[in-house]
């Protein structure tokens, strides 16, 4: 499709903006007055909008397709949170800030503190900070706040260990944190390998970051030794809540020994992800890292009033400018109160039976290293597929013309030629059957004609991409 | 039994795929689960319907009283969204979409942020843009680690004109890394450059000012740009995208690294977030930027596509040694900004920064001539300045909230000695009414 600057027409405008009731400024001095207008697109209204219409059309979403992409967790949003966020829409972040300001925003203040609070039961801790911006900031600022606790306690650390079946954001993040990284192998049967754990920690280490269930989709059976071996080590332990779907109600991470975690507002409870964000990572802490959460801290006094505290002495300071993306909260907290308890208890329960399912019905046709009962999501090998020199990229490259979003694939990086699939709990069983169904041709298709595979996808405006061209030549605008 | 009334599933096909799974109960799945760790509480209040949910969010929203008239910025600005912006953002097939992994079925968020990426370098007068960051704030901060990346060196000097929300977070992403990071104390509102000079030195990789700056004024960074470089330094400039449709752009100024926050194109206020920060750069500097980034390219019949590109800098593939940390980006709010500046267009941003300018210049007349107010002049601002009062702006801006208007942020709280001052801020979306208004509230409060 054209650029929109290929359709740009000078003298066109697609929007008029207010007349102007006041004088008109004399202008700014010479070298700070803009030489040439920036060369953005003029275009009608209606060139704008079927501009953009169109280009929606040339994108899956869950609105739209499957979209069975694992450790991503990719769910239908209800529309009412919607209709909530927008309610929110004209608040100003600064009004709470403002002396006497407070009085102005109970409502919001006291819904932060609220959700708080919830997330906090959720995952079984003792208080929760909404202020990182994403999953991976939050990661990051929970490993500040471990930096923080251990450097008020005099404590020397050095590493941060990570499984290698972590994400990629925890080593990561704890590298801008100031740790060294040590990466622990997984054991055959799918978990950290214990024995090879053991010999990682030691008193230097500061955390250990685990994500329960981990990125196979199982949930460690020896998660409980692991938080005190940590322990013993004097180390805290991180809950990456990327996958706290699949556990609400069952298990909270609080419980079985983390000290830190932080939870995927978009993940778990349903917010838009727009194309890459955005997100919203809320950090849960237990009692002894309170004192160093972000600033500004919501807090209720005595008479029920909401209050800022902006001047905490071992506060780690600001992790973002205000309250962190407050239109994600206000849509997590409407889904948290909608679905309550046993809704959110039922979400668990129905992503864990289809990730099973899945899992159960494409076992004889694709390598299932790690053959246990998943969670929410299971990692297939399509090493079988290799054979016949068909890749899982060629299988995702078929699911596209099928109509599917394909699966993630080649994560976790520990999976020869990983498909990782996680159903969510909103999809129906006929919409899995059609899917497995799929899946079964790609299986087929790999052996009897190998090739159909390779020349996949054929129904997209676009068949398979140059990355090399595109990462040699960096075009990545048009200066015009 | 249905809780969840996004769970579709009827109890007979449950039972069905649990015959499937070879498991006598959806229970059963828990198994791996240690008895001893499962929950022994779980508090959440029971759940209601949609029309009971939304009544309680409406009452939330109510609590809060009416929205005031803001005169208030701090780094999130009160402006025009026209309606194509919600409706076109809101298209499902962009609303409701993932990172683009798969380029094919995803040509429409990756052309859209190819078009961003292009719209944000035209703004700044930079030549690589990335597919957006969280915020303006962290932008700052990831500026700052790119600078540091590029030049190998171990300081950021920071002016204390930058937002002191900015300062704050950059100060938190930095604070365990082996990184100076100086302040140099404003001058009259300004960055007092003798200051600057003296610590140039062959530790500093960056040097980060805002334009305008916290309180409102504009700078001319072209003799700094030049400064900076002599001293092997980069010059980071945070800036206001509205303000661009008038002064000139980072690039064009010298700057290497231009940030900033989205949130004014497009995106509501929406207490704070979410919105987008931006990040442009010399072409030079393209393998030190974080976050996604967009490239053209060719599919096998040289048909023009679009691909996430330089992947091999993320975290994804180089875990502890990539570039940085972030995993995505804020592709919806960066769309809004698309459709937000694609809408008013070349002659209309400057149309809107004018308008901003025109309100702003009219404010500062009209309290110029309450008795006691001075205007701080010490240099051209666009649509926010300093205003002293002749007694503490805190109790004032208090009493004025009562009256419905948030008539500007107090500087007492965030520097020393300005305790009377007030930063106001003027957008086009007040009118003549609302500006006479607060003159005359502050008036009778003086």
């Amino acid at each position: 499709m054209e650029l929109i600057y290929e359709k740009s027409v000078p003298g066109r405008r697609g929007v008029k903006l207010p007349a102007s009731d006041v004088p008109p400024a004399p202008p700014l001095p010479d070298g700070l007055l803009r030489a040439e207008p920036a060369g953005l697109a003029e275009v009608s209204e209606l060139d704008l909008v079927r501009h953009f219409t169109n280009l929606s059309r040339l994108n899956f979403s869950v609105d739209t397709n499957f979209y069975p992409l694992g450790s991503c967790t990719m769910k239908y949003n209800a529309k009412v949170l919607e209709n909530a966020a927008a309610l929110f829409a004209p608040f100003h972040p600064m009004t709470a800030l403002l002396p006497g300001g407070g009085e102005y925003c109970q409502g919001n203040l006291g819904m932060l503190y609220d959700l708080g609070q919830m997330l906090a039961d959720i995952t079984g801790m003792d208080e929760v900070t909404t202020q990182p911006l994403a999953g991976a900031h939050g990661e990051m600022t929970g490993i500040l706040l471990i930096s923080a606790y251990h450097r008020a306690k005099g404590n020397r650390k050095k590493y941060v260990v990570v499984p290698d079946s972590s994400h990629g954001t925890n080593p990561a993040s704890a590298t801008i944190a100031g740790y060294e990284i040590v990466t622990v192998p997984t054991a055959p049967y799918g978990d950290m390998d214990l024995e090879l754990f053991r010999q990682a920690m030691s008193d230097e280490v500061a955390a250990v970051m685990m994500t329960c269930p981990n990125t196979l989709g199982l949930f460690n059976p020896h998660i409980k030794e692991i938080c005190d071996i940590a322990h013993s080590f004097g180390a805290l332990m991180y809950y990456d809540g990327a996958n706290l779907n699949a556990i609400m109600g069952k298990v909270k991470p609080g419980d079985v020994g983390f000290d830190v975690v932080h939870v995927n507002l978009h993940k778990t409870f349903g917010t838009p992800h727009g194309g890459g964000g955005p997100g919203a990572g809320p950090v849960g802490v237990k009692k002894a890292l309170i004192p160093f959460l972000p600033q500004p801290r919501i807090d209720m006094d005595d008479e029920g009033t909401f209050v800022l505290q902006t001047s905490r002495p071992d506060s780690i300071g600001r992790a973002a400018n205000f309250f962190g993306n407050f239109g994600i909260m206000v849509r997590a907290y409407a889904y948290i109160i909608m679905l309550g308890r046993e809704g959110l208890i039922q979400v668990s329960e129905q992503a864990v039976l289809n990730a099973n399912y899945i899992k159960e019905r494409l076992k004889p046709y694709y390598d299932l290293p790690y053959d246990q009962t998943c969670m929410h999501e299971c990692v297939f090998s399509a090493s079988r597929q290799l054979a016949h020199g068909v890749h899982a990229i060629d299988i995702a490259k078929f699911l596209i013309d099928r109509g599917y979003h394909p699966p993630t694939v080649y994560f976790p990086l520990i999976v020869k030629e990983a498909i990782m699939i996680e159903p969510t709990e909103t999809e129906s069983k006929a919409a899995m059957d059609a899917f497995i169904d799929v899946m079964i041709e790609a299986a087929r298709t790999a052996e009897s004609d190998p090739r159909a595979l390779l020349d996949a996808p054929l129904t997209m405006p676009v068949s398979r991409l140059d990355e090399t061209k595109a990462a040699r030549e960096q075009h990545v605008c048009c200066l015009g | 039994m249905n809780d969840s009334h996004y769970c579709p599933h009827t109890p007979e096909e449950i039972r069905e795929m649990l015959s499937v799974v070879g498991a006598s109960s959806v229970e059963e799945l828990f198994a791996p689960i240690p008895p001893e760790l499962r929950a022994k509480t779980f508090n959440i209040p029971p759940g209601m319907s949609e029309f009971e949910t939304f009544a309680r969010m409406q009452a939330i929203a109510a609590d809060n009283g009416a929205a005031m008239v803001n005169f208030i910025g701090g780094g999130f600005y009160d402006h025009i969204i026209p309606a194509v912006v919600d409706h076109l953002s809101g298209r499902a097939e962009f609303y409701t979409a993932y990172t683009p992994y798969q380029p094919e079925c995803s040509q429409g968020t990756l052309q859209a942020l190819f078009e961003y990426q292009t719209a944000i370098c035209r703004l700044t007068g930079l030549e690589v843009s990335n597919a957006s960051l969280y915020d303006g704030a962290t932008a700052c901060a990831e500026a700052a680690m790119m600078a540091l990346r590029a030049t190998g060196r171990t300081r950021i000097v920071v002016d204390g004109c930058v937002s002191p929300f900015s300062r704050q977070v950059l100060k938190t992403y930095l604070y365990n890394q082996a990184v100076e990071v100086v302040e140099i104390a404003p001058l009259d509102g300004l960055l007092n450059r003798a200051a600057l000079a003296a610590c140039l030195d062959e530790h500093v990789a960056a040097v980060l000012v805002q334009n305008p700056n916290f309180f409102g004024c504009i700078e001319d960074l072209s003799p700094l740009a030049e400064q900076v470089h002599a001293a092997g330094a980069l010059l980071v400039a945070s800036v206001y995208p509205v303000s661009l449709g008038l002064i000139t752009p980072p690039g064009d100024m010298g700057a290497d690294i231009a940030v900033g926050d989205g949130q004014s194109l497009g995106n509501p206020l929406s207490f704070g977030g979410p919105s987008f920060g931006f990040i442009a750069a010399k072409k030079a500097y393209i393998r030190n930027m974080p976050g996604r980034i967009v490239g053209e390219t060719v599919d096998k019949n040289g048909k023009r596509g679009f691909v996430l590109t330089l992947q091999a800098r993320e975290q994804h593939i180089k875990r502890h040694k990539a570039t940085s940390n972030i995993c995505s980006n804020q592709g919806l709010c960066a769309l809004r900004g698309l459709i937000f500046l694609s809408a008013v267009g070349r002659e209309g941003v400057a149309e809107l920064a004018r308008l901003n300018r025109d309100k702003a210049e009219y404010t500062k007349a009209r309290l110029a001539g309450i008795p006691g107010v001075t205007v701080v002049q010490s240099a051209p601002t666009f649509n926010e300045f300093t205003v002293f009062l002749p007694k503490p702006a805190a109790p004032v801006v208090a009493e004025l909230l009562k009256q419905g208007i948030a008539p500007g942020v107090p500087l007492g709280d965030y520097y020393e000695d300005s305790a009377n001052a007030l930063v106001v801020t003027v957008t086009e979306k007040r009118t003549k009414k609302e500006i006479d208004r607060l003159a005359e509230a502050l008036r009778a409060e003086l």
